[in-house]
């Protein structure tokens, strides 16, 4: 009966229950939703297939963030890729879905080979799977091996974090999937992977070398950038959320890997202060993504189409799907008061805390780190204001947008909900700071009673008197107030004519949806400042009837995609190469067959003898 | 307390359309002419705030909110700045990185309205100002920790503390004026003058607004300025409060108070005049260089220097 000792299955620890409430915040919503956008999408023997793998994926999670067990985890870990590489070929009539999971499903199996490795090499340690005995077990272990396996580990959870370049399935997988799904995935699964990180490498493997923080931050900061430009790069609304997903990412892994770095130099008020940055960002996060995801899908059920470019007008349409992915963007650009701009400046205040507390060389790299992170948050707002703008403002472009009409009413409670959690977690942000202090001090060893954790009060105290405040509830008002007396003031003074009349037009004939400014258009100064990195692709080619006359235009633009060019083709080249050379020892003749099972059979009676 | 701070809201709102009438003033004056008055904006602002008002049928409920959210957000930040409020009060309200989210706040709305009439002006204004402030925004960050790197805290309440000035807090005050051209619409960047579409990027957002609206927009401009200026001029030259001066000292202090932002003023109208405005492209060589000096601001303050 000692297997069935829940205890020794099942660890419960703040870590744990954090993660459980962030996949429960998420997938309640999702599941609802999901009521809505299902109906008229597939057929019933479908339907019922989508709900029956809902619930295993949500299991599979649920299990992988509560397991005290290194084999049990990889178990669930597996299980929920598969549950999920199913959920993301659903389509299956769709080419794009098949090929999205084939990406997906061999990338998060080099991740899980990864994975594997690094946990035999703890097995062998401790020779036990139990993580108590493995934590014991890695503190006595010499530091190349620790080394090691912090590698391994990074490399396994960042390929399902998405860390760049081991990114490029998500923006795949995550938008081919249904969208309640899509905002599961990205809401929720990859964050996982952090689960992994925190529970593996700081609260198993404990302190390490410097180098490991400062690479994940290095790692980080690249993720970021990365994901922010491909975002505004992106036409498809689902993609340009999964790139947003990626540079998110690399938001909650600078705050994770801060708190890896002041371990590893012995700060441990800061080691707390930012792993509560990066929690945090975490369940904003999975709050903002998901709502931006259902939004996405309802804009998708509604119109048909995932191009922004075909969409526009959408606010008149849809006024409820706009509300809420107007706060869902505001979130994420970290705007006050929303929930986003609370973690973001949690986590520049960390940057600036370490650049105050650590010493030599590091500080300057923690500067940048900070200064790439500002340029995050500016992309992003960009990339947001074009998300929403070009998809609900101004005049729809095509019939798409023009027939739309607003989703049903579970799939308005589901976005209504985690739109709610977006201000909620903004506002109260002194009372989930504490809560999310007492999670990373657990999960970091450290006790923090003797640490002031509550955004009021928070004093970050290196001269004394010169605390730093944040305080949403009073700035809330402060706003409210202004903008109350603003309009006060604009009601009563001065005429209050106001006419409803044609955009100006320059004084021609008449403004169409055509003349609007386009997302394409609107990213265009991005597209060449980070020509660089982006090596835009454009062709123009004139059609004409006769030499005179030109029909009309063909205009091509597109970017590289350069880590799929320039490092997944050419190793996938080279992997098919080498296949095609190994063909040549399996000419399918008995008599060799059986040589090679003899000379096998040999080398294995040499092996065994020497050894 | 809220005698103080509603001082400081008057006093920002009542000031600051005279900053912008001063710089119209010397452009004019180095032009050789004689120029409008300094009065002239509030007499445009009175001219906005008693007409009518013509809003787009194609703009949506975005549009008509957008100048209260600019405003108040503005005024928000004017709030964290210590100047009447104490420095103590102030604090609470939030810090230095506090203030850059407040403005992007802002700016999101701006740039919406921009795309919302449907105008290719208008987009394209908020094309360009998305672009121009997500490259200015690492810059403010990283002036803004660098010189709080000197006090050990973000908070703006530092400033009243400032005393002296170091080589690190005149590179970031540098790097800061830079961005403050760009932040205030000036020209090496944007020019208010003009309403050249090749060129516009401030004004062709706010092309659509009108009457009253536009008048709150205007009047959020001013502001913004204003708190650009009088941080660089914090920065640049510190001053201490009269301990227990007589009513001379008093006036002393006060006429140095504003006459450092006139200084400002004055500079940014010198370089209206002198310099040309710059393609939109090279803006990012511009603010890459301001992101230099704001790096270098950085090691200087952690060198201590």
């Amino acid at each position: 009966m000692a297997y069935l000792n829940l205890s020794k299955i099942f660890i419960f620890d703040p870590l744990s229950i954090f993660f459980l409430a962030v996949i429960v915040i998420v997938s309640l919503p999702s599941a609802v939703y999901s009521i809505g956008y299902l109906r008229g999408e597939t057929t019933v023997r479908k339907t019922f297939l989508a709900w029956i793998l809902l619930a295993f994926f949500i299991v599979s999670m649920g299990l992988v963030v509560s397991v005290r067990n290194i084999f049990l985890f990889l178990v669930a870990w597996e299980i929920m890729s598969l549950v999920s590489y199913f959920l993301v070929i659903f389509d299956t009539k769709s080419e794009k879905s098949i090929q999205a999971g084939t990406i997906y499903i061999i990338m998060t199996h080099i991740g899980t080979a990864f994975l594997v490795a690094a946990f035999m090499m703890m097995y062998k340690c401790a020779h036990s799977f139990d993580f108590m005995v493995v934590k014991n077990a890695c503190l006595s272990m010499p530091t190349h091996e620790r080394s090691i396996i912090f590698t391994f580990l990074l490399i396994g959870f960042g390929t399902k974090a998405g860390i760049v370049p081991l990114h490029i399935w998500l923006p795949y997988a995550h938008p081919q999937a249904p969208s309640h799904i899509s905002s599961i995935m990205s809401g929720v699964m990859i964050k996982t992977a952090v689960y992994g990180m925190i529970r593996f490498i700081i609260y198993i493997l404990g302190p390490g070398d410097r180098w490991w923080g400062i690479s994940i931050l290095a790692f980080a900061v690249i993720t970021c950038l990365v994901g922010v430009i491909y975002a505004l790069m992106e036409r498809d609304i689902k993609k340009l959320l999964a790139y947003s997903s990626v540079e998110n990412m690399g938001i909650i892994l600078l705050g994770v890997g801060l708190s890896i770095y002041f371990l590893s130099v012995n700060i441990p008020y800061l080691a707390v202060f930012s792993m509560v940055a990066g929690l945090y960002h975490l369940i904003n996060h999975a709050i903002f993504k998901a709502l931006l995801f259902l939004c996405a899908g309802s804009v998708y059920k509604a119109t048909g189409t995932r191009n922004i470019e075909k969409l526009g007008g959408l606010i008149k349409k849809m006024p409820q799907t706009a509300v809420y992915f107007l706060i869902g963007a505001m979130a994420i650009s970290a705007l006050p008061l929303l929930n986003g701009f609370v973690s973001e400046w949690l986590t520049l205040q960390a940057f600036f805390m370490g650049v105050v507390n650590a010493s030599g060389a590091s500080r300057i790299f923690l500067i940048v780190c900070a200064g790439a992170l500002a340029l995050t948050l500016g992309l992003a707002s960009a990339c947001f204001v074009r998300a929403f703008g070009i998809t609900f403002l101004a005049k729809g472009r095509t019939h798409h947008s023009l027939n739309a009409k607003e989703v049903s009413l579970s799939m308005r409670s589901g976005m209504f909900f985690l739109s709610g959690l977006c201000i909620i977690f903004g506002l109260g942000a002194a009372y989930i700071i504490k809560i999310l202090a007492s999670v990373a001090g657990e999960a970091a060893g450290i006790n923090i009673s003797a640490m002031k954790f509550s955004l009021n009060n928070f004093a970050l105290t290196l001269q004394p008197g010169r605390g730093v405040y944040l305080s949403t509830p009073i700035l809330a008002g402060v706003l409210a107030i202004l903008a109350i007396t603003a309009f006060a003031t604009y009601k009563m003074i001065g005429r209050g004519r106001r006419v409803v009349y044609n955009t100006w037009d320059c004084g021609y004939y008449k403004l169409d949806s055509r003349n609007e400014y386009t997302a394409t258009a609107f990213s265009k100064p991005f597209r060449i400042v980070f020509s660089f990195f982006l090596l835009p692709f454009r062709k123009t080619q004139k059609i004409r009837d006769s030499f005179y006359h030109v029909k009309s235009f063909n205009y091509e633009t597109r970017t590289t995609k350069i880590f799929i060019k320039y490092v997944y083709e050419p190793a996938l080249s080279l992997i098919i190469r080498l296949a095609k050379f190994m063909r040549k020892i399996q000419p399918g003749s008995i008599h060799l067959y059986l040589s090679y099972i003899f000379a096998a059979l040999l080398l294995l009676i040499f092996f065994v003898n020497k050894f | 307390m809220t005698k103080l701070i509603i001082a400081q809201l008057i006093l920002f709102i009542v000031i600051s359309p005279a900053i912008s009438g001063l710089i119209t003033k010397v452009k004019n004056n180095i032009r050789m002419r004689k120029g409008q008055s300094i009065l002239q904006p509030y007499y445009n602002l009175m001219k906005l705030f008693l007409k009518g008002e013509v809003v787009s049928e194609t703009a949506s409920w975005i549009f008509r909110v957008t100048p209260f959210v600019v405003l108040s957000s503005t005024l928000a930040a004017a709030l964290l700045i210590p100047v009447f409020i104490l420095p103590a009060s102030a604090k609470y309200l939030g810090d230095l990185l506090a203030m850059v989210f407040i403005f992007s706040l802002g700016r999101f709305f701006m740039a919406l309205s921009g795309l919302d009439t449907g105008s290719s002006f208008g987009g394209m204004g908020s094309s360009r100002e998305m672009f121009i402030s997500s490259l200015v925004e690492p810059v403010v960050c990283m002036a803004a920790l660098s010189i709080s790197l000197q006090f050990g805290s973000t908070s703006t309440s530092a400033f009243s503390g400032m005393h002296t000035v170091s080589v690190g807090a005149i590179i970031a005050a540098a790097s800061l004026y830079l961005v403050a051209l760009a932040e205030t619409s000036r020209i090496p960047i944007d020019n208010q003058e003009t309403h050249l579409e090749l060129t516009m990027i401030h004004e062709a957002m706010a092309l659509e607004y009108s009457g009253k609206s536009l008048a709150l927009i205007e009047l959020a401009s001013y502001i913004k300025q204003m708190i650009w200026f009088f941080l660089i001029a914090a920065i640049i030259f510190p001053i201490n409060a009269p301990a227990h001066g007589g009513l001379a000292q008093t006036i002393l202090w006060l006429s140095w108070y504003v006459g450092r932002i006139i200084i400002i003023a004055v500079t940014v109208a010198l370089i209206e005049v002198l310099v040309a405005k710059m393609r939109l492209f090279r803006v990012a060589d511009y603010l890459g260089f301001a992101f230099v000096l704001a790096i270098i601001s950085t090691i200087f303050a952690i060198l201590g220097v």
